[in-house]
């Protein structure tokens, strides 16, 4: 923890997102951006997302590549590791025929993994190096350098990515369902009577619009609690090694867990759109 | 939390990357592995037949060893009885020889005792004569003696 600071000072600048936006004149950064409204980027995010994202890509389709059908290197049975696991997921809950579900599965896991991975990053490394290049390659503030490395603690990334499976998942209940069996679905359920076609309605919608939001959710406010933490025990001094021993530990379980879980209510909610009533 | 553009951006890259996975990582993962899976279950039943195939190379390997057994141990059956039949000829053949040798040596002997037995007889016939000349001492007509010196001969 840089001495400057006091907690929530380091605390809020820990959990600030780089900015970037089109000023006045060209483009701007950081507190410029205030009052840019939607029109906001956040190149931490997206550069770290994207970075982890063709890094997973180039990993596998290099192995896909030179795949040998004989005996695998460690890398290609690394790789057919995480295959199988997907695929045998994909083949349990998903009972239809597709061929997206099961790459879909496969990219939002490893990739949400790769990104949750950042979460084991010590708190400090990325931001402090970050600030160092703003200082002294662009004459900045430190203290107006942000970096928030973790891109699934970012609300943006999980909402695209829930926002992604929820037109998949109306795409696969208008394909499979046809409009009117999707109307169908959403009026005459759980009361099959006419009168109850608004009631009906409401929960359906709810049901269905609950699905993105907890998906989305659910990944963020794990991450960005776990984020916190880190960022709490690191300012506590001495003390925060074992105590950043032991939250690193308990994250080797989270973090991998988070991912799977987000496949798998990915997996899930995919097969209950594309199954006929 | 502020909502921004990032959501697009996610958005956007997010939808590239389940693309560039679902043709170019997935495809050719999914055929190495089945065919990999077909080579083991292939190896797999190839070993099965191979050990089957084992299997009867023994009962058949054991087959052969009893056949084998059995007629060595009727060949030195046979070959004992043809050595016993063997010496049983030769003993006889020998038998038959020292027979045949001792008979011939019979004949010879019973041959040359009679040569033997007729020179005497004709020297004794003639010592009879030239005796029986010189006690008579007288004229005798040798010829009218013949048949007496002739019957001495025969008793003889």
């Amino acid at each position: 923890m840089a001495s400057e600071y006091t907690t929530s000072e380091y605390i809020t600048h820990h959990l600030t997102n780089a900015r970037m936006c089109s000023g006045e004149d060209g483009i701007a950064f950081n507190k410029a951006c205030e009052d840019a409204g939607f029109w906001v980027w956040h190149v931490d995010t997206l550069g770290w997302s994207i970075g982890l994202g063709i890094l997973f890509l180039w990993v596998f389709r290099s192995v896909a590549k030179n795949a040998t059908t004989g005996v695998p290197g460690k890398l290609q049975a690394f790789v057919e590791l995480i295959y199988d696991f997907v695929d045998s997921s994909v083949k349990s809950s998903f009972h239809g025929k597709s061929s997206l579900i099961a790459p879909l599965s496969l990219t939002i896991f490893v990739w949400v993994l790769l990104m949750n991975l950042m979460d084991l990053v010590p708190v400090d490394v990325l931001p402090m190096t970050a600030g160092l290049i703003g200082q002294y390659g662009f004459g900045m503030d430190p203290h107006d350098v942000y970096m928030k490395a973790v891109p699934t603690t970012d609300l943006n990334l999980t909402v695209a990515l829930a926002l992604g499976v929820f037109f998949l998942m109306i795409f696969y209940s208008l394909k499979m369902k046809g409009v009117s069996g999707f109307a169908k679905e959403l009026t005459l359920q759980p009361f099959g009577h006419w009168a109850f076609i608004p009631v009906n309605f409401i929960l359906e919608s709810i049901t269905l619009l609950a699905r993105p939001f907890s998906l989305a959710l659910r990944l963020f406010g794990n991450l960005y609690a776990s984020e916190l933490i880190f960022i709490l025990i690191a300012s506590v001094g001495l003390l925060q090694l074992p105590m950043h021993f032991m939250w690193a530990v308990f994250h080797l379980l989270v973090l991998p867990l988070q991912a799977f879980i987000f496949m798998m209510l990915t997996i899930v909610y995919l097969s209950l759109a594309s199954e006929d009533h | 939390m502020n909502m921004n553009a990032t959501l697009i951006g996610q958005l956007i890259a997010f939808a590239v990357f389940v693309l560039f996975c679902m043709k170019y990582v997935w495809p050719p993962l999914m055929a190495a592995i089945e065919a990999r899976q077909k080579t083991i279950a292939d190896g797999l039943a190839a070993s099965e037949r191979g050990a089957k195939d084992l299997e009867l190379a023994q009962a058949k390997a054991t087959e052969q060893l009893r056949d084998a057994k059995q007629q060595a141990a009727a060949i030195i059956e046979q070959a004992k009885k043809r050595a016993n039949q063997l010496v049983d000829e030769e003993t006889q053949r020998g038998h038959d020889e020292r027979e045949k040798i001792i008979n011939q040596g019979y004949a010879e002997i019973e041959a040359e005792r009679n040569r033997a037995k007729e020179d005497l007889r004709k020297q004794v016939a003639a010592l009879a004569v030239i005796g029986a000349e010189r006690i008579l001492q007288r004229e005798i007509d040798a010829a009218a003696q013949d048949d007496i010196v002739e019957k001495l001969v025969a008793e003889l």
